[in-house]
């Protein structure tokens, strides 16, 4: 029992209202309810924690602060150009950068294709927000759903943003994807006679979630990641990329990449390049927690930018409505979305409702944030912040013992680690930062403004507007993956090898620093966050 | 963190590769370590218990009992002697999924060691996520990979299993094959997504899904408001 002292007393509140909340449903919110609450706490919407970019190709963007300080870095190469007319120390068709879900698919892609593939990643292959996706994968595959249904949830979620074409390429490869996750052996949960169990998610209007218990995410890596090495592509891991090296026509043709353990640099040359790099939830916007993995810093969006690639909704950020808030060992840890579309309510101090359990992340985050700072109605903890109940152990009353145990086995067994036995005490929750949902710009086939540059994953932007839904975007890294795979090494079979490759856009990008003294002394990209106290 | 608030916390003793750090006692052993000075390069990944790359190994001082768990997962406890194992070069066996089958004929040309089990359970002693590992090496020499696959499900391939075997057996990658096995082979396959595959791919599903994206924005704003959640 970790709930003691004066938290141990609230709870009592919340096991006092359990019964008479079972089957009851909070009314949703009305459109202007959204908007409103969303333009007075949704941290997008709070004008000091963003700035204008001062250089480069989208000069003038408003960018979050902390994003706008890894964009405008000096290169790590600034003072040591290695030497690109020596023979690189990998050549191949397709560089593939990033070793989570997007660039596995790729990988496996290109390599059916045709192409010689490289993987090359920052830290261990598989080691990417993919692996700690928990609740699951959309795709319209029942009856009474369709692509075009999917297609309306996902724009109206990212309201009304999206690039249709990026939308529509999601939602009509969904389906696709989860058979040929399936063809690979991934073990979804299913009924008897094969039939795919789906529940809802925060804004679907279908039951078209999918899920590997709650490790949806883990299972499609692991699966991917042994394909990928069954197929004998070459993976090589604690390898990042500093800076893409591009051709004498000013297309990407390959990257400089850094042994973090030899800490030697190495070129890589490639006909096409992969951006698969994830997201940047480690740079820690506003100061919220993250639920985002050790290498999420924004990596590849430096380099691309660098290299002259266009952004799109870079300023939109996703905070997860349920973040771990207590006990400390879990601040910002994601409680998968899948608790709330088993029915987990979230409550306030008195142990009452205040927000529809399943509204899209971001107005369910500015609902908490308003629960804990207009209304004061939070529950307060010994570590100085404020935070909401979500109530897990209506999930037992409403679908029955056992339920938590069967579907949420990851859930249980973390809170279990400190002291919290979800089945039967609520869990302590605060908005974490979960996602990116803008990046690089790129088009239906994954390729950005930059040419023979291809962006898949949380690094592309443009596919979720400005609010993703759950499940998007399991969906999307796979969609964008296989296509840019796909296209890369079909635009890879028609080129010859690159030549008169160089980093001149780099002396470009540092004039520009130079001129407006934007970089201070900072250099990037990050590549690891410090944490270290000294 | 000012001094004030320091004074509060209570700290503790932890021995990182034999050397004392004092840190507080609310820390993971991960947090610990950064506290301490160190920037993790290896020994750590989704910070979640999920992805396996923080596999530490432990005793406290005073006690010859070796315990494990994950850097990310496990609190910080007064002398504690850790040290983490980034790295475990167990074998993969490669395959071609489309050319093996769900038997212990194939299975034993992949990885023949786990028929050389010796029972003494120390994979499932250390496993740090509370799998019975010899239970599902047991299943996978019966060739009983439906079994196999819903035990090990919640591996996270942190190698911790294969660190004790004493014959060798890589426990995390036999489990994973025997998963997808199951999954492709055992596991029945949904058949209407085969069927909402192939609309789509004859494009049966385009007309619907173009009238959406050449509609202007204030009718699909009203779509979207009246849409119907089933």
């Amino acid at each position: 029992m970790a709930y003691t002292g004066n938290i141990g007393e609230l709870v009592k509140k919340v096991e006092e209202s359990r019964t008479s909340r079972v089957g009851v449903h909070y009314p949703r919110m009305t459109q202007e309810e959204r908007r409103d609450v969303l333009e007075k706490f949704h941290p997008d919407y709070n004008t000091d924690g963003f700035r204008n970019l001062k250089v480069g190709v989208n000069k003038g963007a408003r960018l979050p602060v902390e994003m706008a300080d890894v964009f405008e870095t000096w290169s790590r190469l600034r003072d040591r150009k290695p030497d690109l007319q020596a023979d690189p120390v990998y050549d191949v068709d397709v560089l593939i950068i990033g070793g989570g879900g997007a660039g596995a698919a790729a990988a496996l892609e290109a390599k059916a294709a045709g192409a010689s593939v490289l993987i090359a990643t920052k830290l261990r292959f598989g080691d990417a927000n993919t692996m700690m996706a928990q609740g699951g994968i959309q795709a319209a595959d029942k009856e009474n759903d369709t692509p075009a249904i999917h297609y309306l949830d996902v724009v109206g979620g990212g309201r009304f943003e999206n690039i249709p074409e990026l939308a529509r390429a999601l939602v009509m490869d969904a389906p696709l994807v989860i058979k040929w996750l399936e063809d690979m052996g991934t073990m979804f949960d299913k009924k008897e006679d094969g039939t795919m169990i789906t529940i809802h998610g925060g804004g679907t209007s279908r039951k078209r979630m999918h899920a590997a218990r709650d490790y949806t995410g883990a299972e499609i890596m692991r699966t991917l990641r042994d394909e990928v090495l069954n197929k004998g592509i070459t993976v090589v891991e604690f390898c990042a990329a500093v800076d893409l090296i591009l051709d004498q026509n000013g297309r990407a043709a390959g990257a400089v990449l850094f042994n973090l353990e030899t800490e030697q640099y190495l070129s890589a040359r490639a006909k096409t390049v992969i951006m698969a790099t994830g997201g940047s939830g480690r740079l820690h916007y506003r100061g919220f927690p993250t639920s985002n993995h050790y290498g999420a810093t924004a990596d590849g969006l430096v380099i691309g930018y660098r290299a002259g690639a266009k952004i799109i909704y870079a300023d939109s950020i996703q905070y997860h409505p349920t973040g771990g808030a207590y006990p400390p060992q879990l601040l910002g840890l994601l409680v998968t979305e899948k608790t709330r579309g088993l029915g987990a309510t979230p409550l306030n101090i008195k142990g009452e409702q205040f927000v529809y359990h399943l509204e899209t992340r971001d107005v369910a985050s500015s609902a908490i944030l308003k629960e804990c700072h207009e209304r004061k109605l939070g529950v307060p903890l010994p570590t100085g912040i404020s935070s909401v109940w979500l109530d897990s152990p209506i999930i037992e009353l409403t679908h029955g013992e056992g339920t938590i145990e069967r579907q949420l086995p990851a859930m249980m067994r973390q809170f279990q680690r400190f002291g919290v036995d979800i089945r039967t005490e609520p869990m302590l929750i605060y908005p974490t930062l979960h996602y990116q949902n803008g990046g690089l710009l790129i088009d239906e086939n994954g390729l950005s403004t930059v040419e023979n540059l291809y962006v898949a994953g949380e690094a592309a932007g443009g596919i979720h507007g400005t609010n993703r839904l759950m499940g998007n975007s399991l969906l999307d890294i796979i969609v964008f993956g296989r296509r840019a795979g796909r296209h890369a090494a079909f635009v890879s079979k028609e080129m010859s090898v690159p030549a008169g490759l160089n980093l001149d856009h780099l002396d470009a990008f540092h004039r520009e620093l130079e001129a407006t003294g934007a970089a201070d002394g900072r250099v990037g990209p990050m590549l690891l966050p410090h944490y270290t106290h000294r | 963190m000012s001094d004030e608030i320091k004074d509060e916390i209570k700290m503790v003793d932890l021995y990182i590769m034999g050397k004392r750090y004092t840190v507080p006692e609310t820390l993971t052993i991960m947090d610990g370590m950064e506290y301490a000075g160190y920037q993790l390069k290896r020994g750590c990944g989704c910070r979640a218990g999920f992805c396996g790359a923080c596999a530490t190994v432990y005793r406290m001082v005073g006690d010859y009992e070796l315990k494990v768990g994950l850097a990310c997962q496990t609190k910080v406890e007064d002398g504690m002697y850790l040290a983490q194992i980034p790295f475990f070069p167990g074998r993969k066996a490669t395959f071609d999924l489309e050319a093996i089958k769900p038997s212990t004929a194939y299975f034993a040309q992949l990885y023949p060691e786990v028929y050389r089990c010796l029972g003494c359970s120390s994979c499932t002693k250390v496993c740090p996520q509370d799998i019975d590992v010899m239970q599902y090496i047991a299943y996978i020499q019966r060739g009983d990979f439906a079994k196999a696959a819903d035990i090990s499900f919640d591996c996270v391939m942190c190698g911790l299993c294969v660190s004790r075997c004493p014959v060798n057996i890589v426990h995390y990658n036999a489990a994973l094959t025997a998963r997808r096995l199951y999954s492709r082979y055992i596991a029945k396959p949904d058949a209407f997504l085969a069927a909402r595959s192939g609309a789509i791919e004859e494009g049966a599903c385009d007309s619907e899904i173009d009238a959406l994206i050449n509609s202007d924005q204030a009718t699909l704003q009203d779509m979207y408001n009246k849409r119907e959640i089933e």
